[in-house]
């Protein structure tokens, strides 16, 4: 066991996949000597040359672009977006090509990318530079998308996403980046595929990720203290959604409430509610909740604690499920 | 590389290029040309004390211009007043020029609003942080200008042109490629601003490209021309030259100003990670400022008392700047909810409903 933060948790997992797999590359801007503007890649194009730790012109159409020929030629780019703001100039190229090549090549065609993107607010940055884009591609068929919240999951969901043959877009929570813990240099027992308890609990579900976990574990302290028993659900696969673990834990709580910074409306949090509702009706005795941003362009940095959800928020959210 | 004045400060005169320039020089008065000067000491003087107001936690960030003073206030005072200038994040200068108050800006960076100014009052529109967008709406707005009729008209009162800022590293976007395509189809009023500080954020320009800029271009089906960026004289009489083909219906123009990011890309930058501190010694040697100033005394067009007045404005400005920012107050929380739609939307409507009750329930509650 060592302890890391979540971004040199991800910096030595991408060096354990460089070294197991001479064809993973990794490209993005400013990645090489500076190492990423947060630092991820920070040593790596020193250790394994130009060649595999590619500092790109800045475009990020073309990043993403020619990491599909990169793909198509045998390789496994991990490619770098700067920031989640920047992704949309790649967007066409991530949902039109990315997504869809293994379909309309009836199979014979994988994409082995993976587009990772530091996420979510709380930084005090300028605009674009704190969005939660992850509905975009959750509701885009094709893609795996995942987002960790600690160094373990970092560590370790970084070399299974490269590992697997389909395209991941890997969200890392930005704010979180220099948040330490253990990490275990055992091979993971649990798959980033599927959804964690991170704290278990009788009285309600709260299901998060990346960034809120943490929130919605410091809110399940919180309730604690005032006698109530919260469950904590790290999705961390929001696409595939493991409905086995959020069904069974709401099944037991019978109320579940669903923690993002994204703005609510159209949100994940509106697909974990309804699938739930779905298979779990009868165990339900409160309608799922939501607690998110609100439906605005995420605000400037002076409003982004008003905006965000904090551990008030959920525990608001909270209150209302056990209210009924 | 057009260039009207050394390093030392000497005025190149004649050559082939520099000749095509020089009348647009000559036809300044020294009122004007002192008027560059101040220009050039004062934004230089907001960038010092914004920076200074980031280290000091009252701004998240600044992206400074040092250096490519010249090439923003050569290219601001080149411009006409109907011109319109679509802006990157880091043209103070510029917008010093169009008569914007650097408060404005600083709010932006200050994290009270995401731009919060009116485009039209000065005809300098909002800061774009998406690298290469604004190249497009720069030459958008230029197709609308022709479709008002209002290029190549002779009337120097009417003829507007667009000007589009952008960096080096911003010509690798395909966005930028685009709006040179359009512009060139379209035969739109646009000069493209290229400011050549050769580097984008850790990247040294050869990452964006393998031709000199300038030469891009060509490629395009329009002129382009590389200028020495650090040469307040050039860039002026280059820009004007550029904005008077665009205005008389010539069709679009590619400016590019050769200059150096004297400091780090933002105050969240590390460049000693990633550049040798040489590199910048050697390109101390031609500061915009210095070399001006030079040349202004030399000739006599402004002595001592003059240069005097200007650094108390300087002091005035920058106390401006310090005390606005300091004073400049938190936006009211619920006002994130006013400006999203122009019409009323129910789902925000009663999201600000709640926002304000939740926000009351804690009143009083405090311990
Ligand atoms: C689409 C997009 N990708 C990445 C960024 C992050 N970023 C901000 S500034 C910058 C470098 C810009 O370099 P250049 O265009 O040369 O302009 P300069 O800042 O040097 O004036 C980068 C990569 C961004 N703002 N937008």
């Amino acid at each position: 066991m060592t302890q890391l933060t979540i971004a040199k948790a991800l910096t030595n997992g991408l060096r354990a996949a460089m070294e197991k797999d001479p064809k993973v590359v990794l490209m993005g801007e400013d990645i090489g000597k500076l190492g990423g503007v947060f630092r991820v890649t920070e040593g790596l194009q020193k250790d394994f040359g130009e060649e595999r730790v590619i500092d790109t012109p800045l475009a990020e159409a073309g990043i993403v672009g020619t990491a599909v020929g990169l793909a198509l030629r045998g390789y496994r780019p991990v490619v770098e977006i700067q920031f989640d703001g920047f992704v949309y100039p790649a967007f066409d190229h991530i949902v039109s090509q990315v997504a869809k090549m293994r379909a309309r090549s009836l199979g014979t065609v994988a994409m082995p990318i993976v587009i990772r993107i530091p996420v979510g607010g709380g930084i005090g940055a300028v605009e674009h530079h704190s969005e939660s884009n992850e509905a975009y591609f959750t509701h885009t068929a094709g893609l795996k998308v995942v987002c960790v919240s600690n160094p373990e999951d970092a560590y370790w969901g970084i070399q299974q996403a490269i590992a697997t043959d389909d395209p991941v877009v890997f969200y890392e929570p930005k704010r979180r980046y220099w948040d330490k813990g253990e990490v275990g240099i055992d091979a993971p027992t649990r798959g980033l595929w599927s959804a964690a308890v991170a704290r278990e609990g009788t009285d309600c579900t709260v299901v998060a990720y990346g960034p809120m976990v943490k929130t919605c574990l410091q809110a399940a302290q919180a309730a604690a203290e005032e006698g109530r028993s919260l469950e904590v659900v790290d999705l961390r696969s929001l696409s595939p959604l493991d409905l086995d673990t959020l069904c069974a834990s709401v099944e037991k709580t019978g109320r579940m409430v669903v923690v993002h910074e994204a703005s609510t409306s159209g949100g994940l949090g509106a697909e974990i509610a309804a699938a739930v509702t779905q298979r779990s009706f009868h165990h339900l005795e409160a309608p799922v909740l939501r607690v998110g941003g609100y439906n605005l362009p995420y605000p400037p940095s002076r409003l982004e604690e008003d905006f965000l959800p904090d551990l008030d928020r959920v525990l608001d959210g909270v209150d209302r499920a056990l209210a009924f | 590389m057009i260039q009207l004045l050394t390093p030392e400060g000497q005025r190149v005169e004649g050559g082939t290029d520099a000749a095509d320039y020089t009348a647009y020089v000559d036809a300044l008065s020294d009122e004007e040309l002192r008027g560059f000067y101040r220009d050039l000491v004062l934004i230089r003087r907001v960038d010092t004390e914004a920076t200074a107001l980031q280290r000091q936690g009252e701004l998240g960030i600044w992206a400074s211009l040092l250096g490519q003073e010249a090439a923003q206030v050569g290219s601001g005072r080149a411009l006409a007043p109907q011109d319109h200038a679509f802006p990157t994040y880091r043209e103070h200068g510029v917008a010093w020029c169009r008569g914007v108050d650097p408060l404005n800006l600083l709010g932006m960076f200050r994290g009270v609003n995401n731009g919060g100014w009116d485009p039209a009052e000065k005809n300098f529109h909002l800061y774009t942080i998406i690298i290469g967008a604004q190249t497009l709406h720069a030459t958008g707005y230029a197709m609308g200008i022709q479709r008002d009729g209002a290029v190549g008209t002779g009337d120097p009162d009417r003829d507007a042109a667009v000007i589009a800022y952008f960096g080096d590293g911003a010509t690798a976007q395909g966005d930028v490629s685009e709006a040179f395509t359009f512009a060139a189809v379209m035969n739109a009023p646009v000069v493209f601003f290229c400011q050549n500080n050769q580097w984008a954020i850790s990247e040294p320009s050869e990452r964006q490209t393998r031709i000199p800029l300038y030469q891009r271009a060509r490629g395009f089906g329009f002129p382009g021309v590389r200028v020495d960026g650090n040469d307040v004289l050039a860039v002026y009489a280059v820009t004007k030259h550029a904005l008077e083909e665009a205005r008389s219906g010539q069709g679009p123009f590619l400016v590019e100003a050769y200059t150096y990011r004297m400091g780090a890309h933002t105050t969240s930058d590390d460049p000693t990670k990633y550049r040798v501190s040489a590199d910048v010694e050697v390109w101390k040697l031609r500061d915009p400022i210095a070399r001006f100033k030079a040349w202004l005394a030399r000739e006599g067009r402004a002595d001592s008392t003059f240069f005097d007045a200007v650094e108390a404005q300087a002091d005035e400005l920058a106390l401006h700047v310090r005390r606005g920012t300091l004073e400049m107050p938190d936006p009211d929380a619920p006002s994130m909810f006013d400006h999203v739609y122009v019409e009323p939307h129910p789902l925000l409507a009663a999201e600000r409903e709640q926002f304000v009750a939740y926000h009351a329930s804690f009143e009083g509650s405090h311990s």
